[in-house]
């Protein structure tokens, strides 16, 4: 259980794809300057692609030769992709039109790639599975949040909601206010994650001092006792 | 004129790294210094002025007949990828000092928005109004403007690139808290590209 964990927290925080590893940056950028509703759709899509070509290719991967594999993960990657697209377009035209060319561009999204190459090859279906839900929800979490921020100060809805009235900064709502909002975010995020880890670097630092005087009580406390016998 | 207004178009309105947001991964990663950026920019419009000479004709005369558009992104992908694979073995061949400063570049590319973005961008259009803003309609759209479109595009993109990496060299210079290093302070150097960038949108010809 301990395993499932550890892949859980690393997808979502410690090796976040948007924040830490700076991967699929061209549909991030696109979709928060777009709002928060296109944002968290992106996310989603890749969530669900992400989640299959990673159980597919685990499946797979005693059968695919070594020599050729990146075509073989682009096959899959491509399938799932024309998969999703057909989806969406038939049941959800709104988004479909809202998330435009950046649904078939999910094809060439490093994120997918990255953990087919780097995990799926490597792991069992259910690792690879808990992988690729955990790596989707840090990417749709990440630019949900990027996408509220975007929102709020390019346009003053939240999720098409009027939220300010006469308030807006229309930079904010094109590629270069998306730029300033994910740097910025990039910074805030290692920067928490940089005082968290010195925190419980203090912390066990502590608790190993302590046992350690506790065990020097102990032993001066024992060496009499010792003595007397 | 129309000839003008598709250079204005793909090289300054619509460029494709601050208006598209599209090979921001390249834009981000390889512009460290100039040379670089100019190697990788200079790939990056070649592979995409060749990946629409090929992908056009076989959207337009093979696809489009046998009513299989639905699957462009596999077809496209797998020309794109062999494209680039057949170029590097050429370049290699040919010129190794050439594939030396632009050659190591190319294997990137295979994954790069830019190159299937601008691919698709002339699927079922017939018209070239609808890709460049201000041309009259009734100008049909052929694998000539097709062609001369992805060329400018990856101009526009080398463009973005050198002036990044020059950005990026002065970054180098400065000294910035530790949290800011690295990604968000050229990301914010890059949000100042793009506003610089979105005056040309007030162009009128």
């Amino acid at each position: 259980m301990n395993k499932y964990k550890k892949i859980t927290l690393d997808g979502i925080i410690f090796s976040n794809p948007t924040f830490m590893l700076v991967l699929g940056t061209c549909p991030t950028l696109a979709m928060i300057s777009k709002g928060a509703i296109s944002a968290a759709g992106m996310g989603l899509c890749v969530l669900v692609v992400l989640t299959l070509a990673n159980i597919i290719i685990s499946a797979l991967r005693k059968v695919i030769p070594n020599q050729v594999r990146i075509p073989c993960y682009i096959v899959i990657i491509a399938t799932l992709v024309t998969l999703v697209q057909m989806v969406l377009e038939k049941y959800l035209p709104t988004l479909y039109d809202s998330l435009g060319t950046f649904l078939a561009l999910i094809v060439v999204n490093c994120i997918v790639l990255g953990r087919a190459e780097a995990f799926a090859n490597k792991h069992t279906v259910l690792e690879s599975a808990v992988d690729g839900i955990a790596n989707g929800i840090g990417f749709t979490v990440a630019l949900t949040v990027m996408g509220i921020v975007c929102e709020l100060l390019g346009s003053g809805t939240l999720f098409g909601v009027q939220i300010f009235k006469t308030f807006k900064i229309a930079m904010f709502a094109s590629p270069a206010g998306a730029f300033i909002v994910y740097g910025l975010s990039i910074a805030l995020f290692t920067y928490i994650i940089d005082v968290f880890q010195r925190a419980r670097r203090v912390k066990v630092n502590r608790i190993a001092r302590e046992n350690l005087l506790d065990a020097k009580n102990a032993d001066t406390a024992a060496e009499p006792a010792e003595a007397n016998v | 004129m129309n000839f003008v207004l598709l250079v204005l178009s793909a090289v300054l309105t619509n460029n494709f790294i601050t208006v598209k947001t599209y090979g921001i991964c390249p834009f981000l990663g390889v512009s460290k210094n100039t040379k670089s950026a100019l190697g990788m920019g200079v790939a990056v419009t070649v592979v995409m002025f060749l990946a629409t000479l090929v992908t056009y004709p076989i959207y337009k005369f093979i696809m489009t007949p046998l009513r299989i558009n639905f699957l462009w992104i596999i077809f496209f992908i797998f020309i794109i990828a062999a494209l680039v694979q057949m170029l590097e073995a050429i370049i290699r061949k040919i010129s190794p000092s050439l594939y030396n400063t632009m050659g190591v570049y190319l294997p990137l590319i295979t994954t790069n928005c830019a190159v299937l973005g601008v691919t698709q961008l002339f699927n079922g259009v017939t018209d070239l109004g609808e890709i460049v803003k201000g041309v009259a309609s009734g100008v049909e759209l052929n694998l000539g403007w097709a062609v001369l479109y992805a060329l400018f595009a990856g101009v526009g993109f080398t463009l973005v690139m050198v002036i990044m990496s020059g950005m990026r060299e002065k970054l180098n210079c400065c000294k910035v808290s530790k949290s800011l290093a690295g990604f968000p302070v050229s990301m914010i150097a890059a949000a100042f590209i793009c506003m610089a960038f979105m005056i040309f949108a007030q162009i009128k010809v």
